[in-house]
C-alpha cells in the first residue's frame, strides 16, 4: 500500500450559491477499500462524479490513477470502472450482449471478450441466463452483473455509488465477496454506502457532512475516537450536526 | 477493432427488438402512402350549386343541363327565387349560386349580350374559387357554341376573342397523385427519421445509461455516429418501401434514376437525423424531445412546398424556406420523378444539403458533453 490511487486536495463543487462539495482533501492507497459515507445530500455522489470525470470541479486539485481530473479526464476513464446509483446496464439487451458492448467500448479484443465472458458467467453462475434480457433478472443479480461489467476491463480503480441499495442481506454479502475478490486483484475500491455494517468491511472510512469530510480513519479507530460501540453510532453522532436537509 | 462496431451492434439490436419501431418503419408508411394521396386531392368535385332560373327558356335550361352534366357540380336546388337559393348557401348546403335573369334568352338574341349572376361561398376558399373557375369555363363554352350556331358564319366576329390552349408539361394529365405521392414520401422519410433520432439519446438519459457511457473512454463522434448510422439505414429502408408502394399502387416510376434519388436522400437524411440528435441532446426527457420535434416538423411540413406553394409565399417566408430541408427534397423529388433530372441538375440542392449536414452534425457532436 505504498502507491496512491487517488489524491484530492481542497476539491470543491459549487452550484450557484450552493456548495455541494466544500474543500475536501484525502488520499486513497492502491488496493484499498475506501468507504465514502454521508447522509443523503451530503455531497458524496457529486464528489465521486468529479473524480470519474463526469462533473467539472469548481476548484481544488485531484489526481485519479495519476491523471489530472481537469485535463486528463479521458485518460482517467480508461483506468477506472464506475457503477452508478441508477442501474445502468441495457435492460433490452441480454447479459452477454451487455458484457460484449461495454467490453468492446473499452477496446478489449473479441477473442478476450469471449474468454472472459465465459469465465465471468461461470463465476456469477449466470451461464443459463447468458441469453436472457437483463431487464428480466432479479435486482440482486443485476447489481452483481453491473459490478462485474464495471471491472471487466481490469481498471485500477472502481467507483461504486450505493451499489447495494435495495438488495437483500444475502445478496449484499455475496456482493461484498465480489468486492473483496476485486481488491485482492489489486483494484482500488471507492464505495459509497448507507449500510453501516458495510462500512465495517472497509479498510478506511470517510464521513461527509454538509459537503465537508468530518472524519476519516479506519472503522476501529473511528469507533474508539467517538467512544462508540458501532459505526452506526459514529455516523449518527456526526450526521446529527448536519444543517442541510434533503 | 473500432468501438464504433460495438456501438452499432448494440443500437441495431435495440431498434429491432422494439416492436413499435418496426411498425413505424414498415406499416405506417404503407398506410399513409395509400391513404393520404387519395384524400389529399386538389381536384374538387361535388361542388354544390344552387341555380335560380328566372328565365325558363330553352337556352337557360340547356345551360343548366351542361352544368349538371359535368362531373364537378351537384345541383342542390333549382328555384326561381333568389332567397331560397341564398338560404341554402347560408345553411352551407350550396357552395355557389348561379342566377339566370328573366330576360336571359331574349336579350341574348336581341342585344347580343346577357349577364349572369354568380355568388360564391368563400368560407372554403379553394372550393369556392375553383368552383367559380369551373363554372366560368362551362359558361365560356356555352357562349362559344351559341355564337357558332346563331351568328351568321362568314361574318367577322363582333368581338374578337383570344383562345388559350395549354398543354401540361411533365404531368400531362395533371394527375394529382403523381404530384402528391413523391412529396408525401419525402414527409414520411423525414417524420420517421427525425422522430426516431430525437428520442434516442434522451432515452439513454432517462434510463441512466448515458452516465455509464460517459465514464467510458468512448469518443464523442463515435457515439454520435453510432446513433446516426442505424437511423440513416432505416430512413433509406422506409424510402424504399415507399417507392415500392408508389410503383405498385400508383404505377409511379421516376423518370430520372433511383440512384439520383438515393444519392440525394443519403445526404438529406444526415441533415434530418442531425437535427433529431441535436434536439435529443438538448432535451431533458422524451416528452420534451417529442414536443420540440413535433413543433419543428409541423413548420417544416407546412412550409415545405407540398401543401402550399413556396412561389406564392411572401418574401420573408421564401427566405425562411431556404433553411427548410424538406423544401429541398420535395423540389428534388419532383424534378427527378416528374422531369427526369440528373445529379447535375440538382447540384445546387445537393450542395445546400451537404453544407447543412456538416453544420448540423458538428453542432450535434459539440452539444453532447461527457462532463457537466
Amino acid at each position: 500500500m505504498n502507491k496512491t490511487a487517488i489524491i484530492v486536495e481542497n476539491l470543491s463543487k459549487q452550484f450557484g450559491h450552493f456548495k455541494a462539495v466544500d474543500q475536501i482533501s484525502f488520499e486513497v492507497a492502491q488496493g484499498e477499500i475506501f468507504g465514502f459515507l454521508g447522509a443523503n445530500g451530503a455531497g458524496k455522489t457529486t464528489a465521486m462524479k468529479m473524480l470519474c470525470g463526469l462533473s467539472m470541479p469548481t476548484s481544488g486539485k485531484a489526481n485519479v490513477a495519476r491523471f489530472d481530473v481537469y485535463t486528463e479526464n479521458e485518460s482517467i476513464k480508461k483506468s477506472i470502472g464506475y457503477m452508478s446509483q441508477k442501474f445502468s446496464l441495457y435492460e433490452d439487451l441480454t447479459v452477454k450482449e451487455n458484457i460484449k458492448f461495454y467490453a468492446g467500448i473499452y477496446g478489449i479484443s473479441p477473442k478476450q471478450i469471449i474468454q472472459k465472458t465465459e469465465l465471468l458467467l461461470r463465476q456469477l453462475s449466470l451461464e443459463k441466463e447468458a441469453n436472457v434480457l437483463v431487464g428480466q433478472l432479479p435486482l440482486g443479480w443485476k447489481q452483481k452483473l453491473a459490478f462485474s461489467v464495471a471491472i471487466f476491463h481490469d481498471p485500477q480503480i472502481v467507483f461504486l455509488d450505493e451499489p447495494t441499495g435495495g438488495v437483500d442481506p444475502i445478496t449484499r454479502r455475496e456482493f461484498w465477496n465480489l468486492i473483496y475478490e476485486a481488491a485482492e486483484k489489486g483494484i482500488t475500491v471507492f464505495v459509497t454506502t448507507h449500510y453501516m455494517d458495510e462500512a465495517e468491511y472497509c479498510n478506511r472510512v470517510s464521513i461527509m457532512v454538509d459537503g465537508k469530510i468530518e472524519a476519516l480513519d479506519t472503522p476501529s479507530n473511528l469507533k474508539s475516537n467517538f467512544n462508540a460501540a458501532s459505526m452506526d453510532e459514529v455516523f449518527i453522532q456526526l450526521a446529527r450536526k448536519a444543517k442541510r436537509s434533503e | 477493432m473500432s468501438p464504433l462496431r460495438y456501438i452499432l451492434e448494440k443500437e441495431f439490436k435495440q431498434i429491432f427488438r422494439n416492436p413499435a419501431i418496426l411498425k413505424t418503419i414498415f406499416i405506417l408508411p404503407v398506410i399513409q402512402l395509400i391513404m393520404l394521396p387519395m384524400a389529399a386531392d386538389y381536384e374538387i368535385k361535388n361542388i354544390n350549386i344552387a341555380v335560380v332560373n328566372n328565365d325558363h327558356g330553352t337556352l337557360s335550361t340547356d345551360l343548366v343541363q351542361q352544368i349538371t352534366a359535368s362531373n364537378y357540380f351537384k345541383l342542390v336546388s333549382y328555384t326561381n327565387g333568389f332567397n331560397t337559393a341564398m338560404e341554402s348557401l347560408e345553411s352551407d348546403r350550396a357552395d355557389l349560386i348561379l342566377e339566370i335573369p328573366n330576360n336571359f334568352e331574349t336579350s341574348l338574341f336581341k342585344e347580343k349580350e346577357a349577364s349572369l349572376f354568380l355568388a360564391v361561398n368563400a368560407i372554403n376558399g379553394v372550393k369556392g374559387s375553383l368552383g367559380a373557375a369551373y363554372l366560368n369555363n362551362i359558361i365560356q363554352n356555352f357562349n362559344q357554341s351559341f355564337r357558332n350556331k346563331e351568328l351568321v358564319p362568314g361574318r367577322f366576329n363582333e368581338i374578337p376573342q383570344i383562345q388559350i390552349s395549354s398543354s401540361n408539361w411533365y404531368n400531362p394529365k395533371m394527375n394529382y397523385r403523381i404530384f402528391m405521392v413523391p412529396g408525401i414520401l419525402v414527409l414520411l422519410v423525414t417524420i420517421v427519421g427525425m422522430n426516431l433520432s430525437s428520442i434516442n439519446i434522451v432515452r439513454e438519459k432517462e434510463m441512466g445509461t448515458i452516465e455509464q457511457i460517459n465514464v467510458t473512454p468512448i469518443q464523442k463522434f463515435h457515439f454520435i455516429l453510432g446513433k446516426l448510422i442505424p437511423f440513416w439505414v432505416i430512413g433509406l429502408i422506409v424510402m424504399s418501401v415507399g417507392f415500392i408502394v408508389a410503383w405498385l399502387v400508383y404505377g409511379i416510376i421516376p423518370l430520372g434514376s433511383y440512384f439520383t434519388l438515393y444519392f440525394f436522400a443519403a445526404i438529406y437524411l444526415l441533415v434530418i437525423l442531425g437535427i433529431g440528435l441535436l434536439i435529443s441532446s438538448y432535451s431533458e426527457n422524451q416528452q420534451q424531445a417529442m414536443l420540440v420535434t413535433f413543433f419543428i416538423l409541423m413548420i417544416f411540413v407546412l412550409m415545405g412546398g407540398l401543401y402550399t406553394s413556396i412561389d406564392s409565399m411572401p418574401e420573408w417566408a421564401k427566405w425562411f424556406t431556404k433553411f427548410n430541408p424538406i423544401s429541398y427534397f420535395i423540389e428534388v423529388m419532383r424534378m427527378v420523378v416528374l422531369k427526369g433530372s440528373n445529379i447535375k441538375d440538382i447540384l445546387p440542392q445537393v450542395l445546400a444539403m451537404l453544407g447543412y449536414a456538416v453544420v448540423i452534425n458538428i453542432w450535434a457532436v459539440l452539444s453532447y458533453h461527457k462532463r457537466s
